[in-house]
């Protein structure tokens, strides 16, 4: 039991280690909130009339099609920022230190996750909010606002995690940087923006399988009631499996580091 | 705890290898290192230090042979081997985004001091090291030598009996590196292990109690530094003299292992302590020269690379 009760203090002091790191830099976070937020006030007021009137409305109804995909193009966006800084960690001597310590080991990694899952819901509040502002109208009940948390919760950290092995994988803080931004792609190749059966046939079939669309059309039922079918079981299916892969990948990079 | 034995030496080696590729970087490497003691691995860049270093310090796996540190099999028990030792490697293994302060908290926490015993230490290692001016300030305001003190501090948070020091002064200046000399000195006295890494043979000399020669991956010759330097023969005095007389007449009382009658220079073989020196002098007192000039070359790394693998450091990179 011991060990589980040190896995869970070094994991701990590396979280408190992140959150020291976003209080000191917070300029990483309001770059993090900046380009979602940019983002929507693009598509709202140049493109929302022209969408919003495709979709049968106008301008307010596109804000309403339009907020839960960009929540997960912050989350999407966010994780760049845990894969640079496992990049730095990775690329600086203090790995070594913490490797040649008596502590858990994966506790640098839990820390860099839990750090980043607080960095990424404080820009999803403000994100949020500002859609809220602009004339995002919810109708969720708060037990569907809790879900909507959850369903968030759950895929920030399958992609946190996918970043942290992308980070782990990356040899420079550059490249690192640079592959996690397919998935700021991924909600445009999904139903993040406009409706999938507006797309070509071979697009269509990536937009409809591709995990990020089943979980925008899970936040879009939540928050407003629209049709969720089975899209919440494949979007926990997906967070899971991404999770999982992600960590495995994670951990044994993370070991073959050690051996350079 | 494992059995103790009376005489327990900090490091044991026997046959260990490493290779990277088809690359050996470590041949067949025997050392011991006994407690309280201080064993500078000398040699160039690319000779294995570092890989000698973080194979001790458990970073790297061991291709073959055996290893015991601080008691534990390094194979078998490598978290008992990090619970006793303190790792300072070549890189200044900081926090570069924290305060002084908070990079030492880091530690304290991560050893699982607790919140007043690891605030105490803090403190103390703050006075110690002296930088109690930077505590506040983010590690990348500091200057190299305040770095390579905090990173030296931080290895020490948990009180590790043996340290690994890989290359502890390069790059620094003359004053942080006498600091530094004195820091290490200062934890011998607390009865502390330190295995160093160095490129200096002044500095293996002043520090370490024994050396050991590493050479392409093999350790081509080992003592204390008094043992090295009398093997080591490129120590000696070289005179000048004011005229080819004074030159030619010197040459007779002297015992000269190199004769120049162009820059009318002798050179004589000494370690470079006073004794020789005071020969030489008294010679030449005796048979009334004096000499123009006198400077006293101490034997260095090359000479250390000449001696024992009869070519110098030149040719080899």
């Amino acid at each position: 039991m011991t060990t589980l009760a040190n896995t869970i203090t070094d994991s701990r002091t590396m979280f408190q280690r992140q959150l020291l790191h976003l209080r000191r830099y917070p300029s990483l976070t309001i770059m993090l909130i900046g380009l979602p937020v940019i983002f929507l006030l693009l598509f709202v007021y140049v493109f929302g009339g022209t969408l919003g009137a495709g979709l049968g409305g106008g301008r307010s109804e596109y804000v309403n099609y339009l907020a839960p995909g960009i929540l997960l193009f912050t989350i999407a966006g966010a994780v760049a920022g845990t894969a640079i800084s496992i990049a730095m960690d990775m690329t600086e001597g203090i790995v070594d230190r913490f490797r040649s310590m008596a502590i858990a080991r994966a506790s640098l990694l839990t820390g860099h996750v839990l750090g980043s899952l607080v960095q990424i819901f404080i820009a999803l509040f403000f994100v949020l909010g500002i859609a809220l502002l602009i004339g995002f109208r919810p109708n969720a009940t708060p037990l569907e606002w809790l879900a909507t948390i959850g369903v968030l919760l759950a895929t920030s950290f399958a992609l946190t995690w996918l970043a942290v092995a992308l980070g782990m994988a990356a040899d420079s803080v550059e490249t690192a940087s640079n592959t996690p931004m397919f998935l700021s792609l991924l909600p445009f190749l999904g139903s993040g923006f406009v409706p999938t059966e507006t797309m070509p046939a071979g697009l269509r079939q990536f937009a409809e399988y591709q995990p990020f669309t089943p979980v925008i059309e899970t936040l879009r039922g939540l928050l407003l009631g629209t049709g969720i079918g089975n899209s919440a079981w494949i979007t926990l299916g997906w967070c899971a499996a991404i999770s999982a892969l992600s960590y495995i990948w994670a951990k044994r990079r993370y070991n073959q580091k050690a051996a350079k | 705890m494992t059995t103790t034995v009376t005489t327990r030496p900090a490091v044991s080696v026997a046959g260990l290898r490493k290779t990277f590729g088809t690359k050996t970087v470590l041949d067949d490497i025997d050392l011991t290192v006994t407690e309280g003691t201080v064993f500078a691995l000398l040699g160039p860049n690319g000779a294995g230090k570092t890989t000698m270093v973080r194979i001790l310090a458990t970073l790297l796996p061991a291709d073959g042979g055996s290893v015991r540190v601080a008691g534990h099999d390094l194979a078998r028990d490598p978290d008992g081997v990090r619970a006793s030792i303190g790792l300072t490697g070549q890189f200044a293994a900081v926090d570069r985004l924290l305060t002084v302060q908070e990079n030492l908290r880091l530690m304290a926490s991560l050893h699982r001091l607790g919140k007043s015993a690891g605030a105490h230490r803090v403190d103390e290692l703050i006075e110690r090291f002296d930088l109690a001016e930077s505590a506040k300030k983010p590690v990348s305001l500091l200057s190299g030598g305040q770095q390579r003190r905090l990173d030296l501090a931080m290895t020490l948070v948990g009180s590790p009996r043996l340290i690994f020091l890989d290359e502890p002064t390069t790059g620094l200046d003359p004053r942080s590196r006498h600091t530094m000399w004195q820091i290490v000195r200062g934890l011998v006295a607390d009865g502390v292990t330190v295995f160093l890494t160095t490129q200096y043979l002044d500095e293996a000399d002043e520090l370490a109690d024994r050396i050991a020669v590493l050479d392409h991956g093999r350790i081509v010759v080992e003592g204390t530094p008094d043992e090295l330097k009398r093997r080591i023969p490129g120590g000696h005095l070289l005179l000048r003299f004011a005229d080819p007389a004074a030159h030619r007449a010197a040459a007779t009382v002297l015992d000269v292992t190199q004769k120049d009658d162009d820059a009318l220079t002798l050179q004589v073989a000494s370690d470079g302590g006073v004794t020789s020196l005071r020969a030489a002098l008294a010679a030449l007192e005796r048979a009334g020269i004096e000499p123009a000039d006198l400077t006293i070359h101490t034997p260095d790394l090359d000479d250390v690379f000449f001696a024992f693998t009869g070519a110098g450091l030149e040719e080899k990179r």
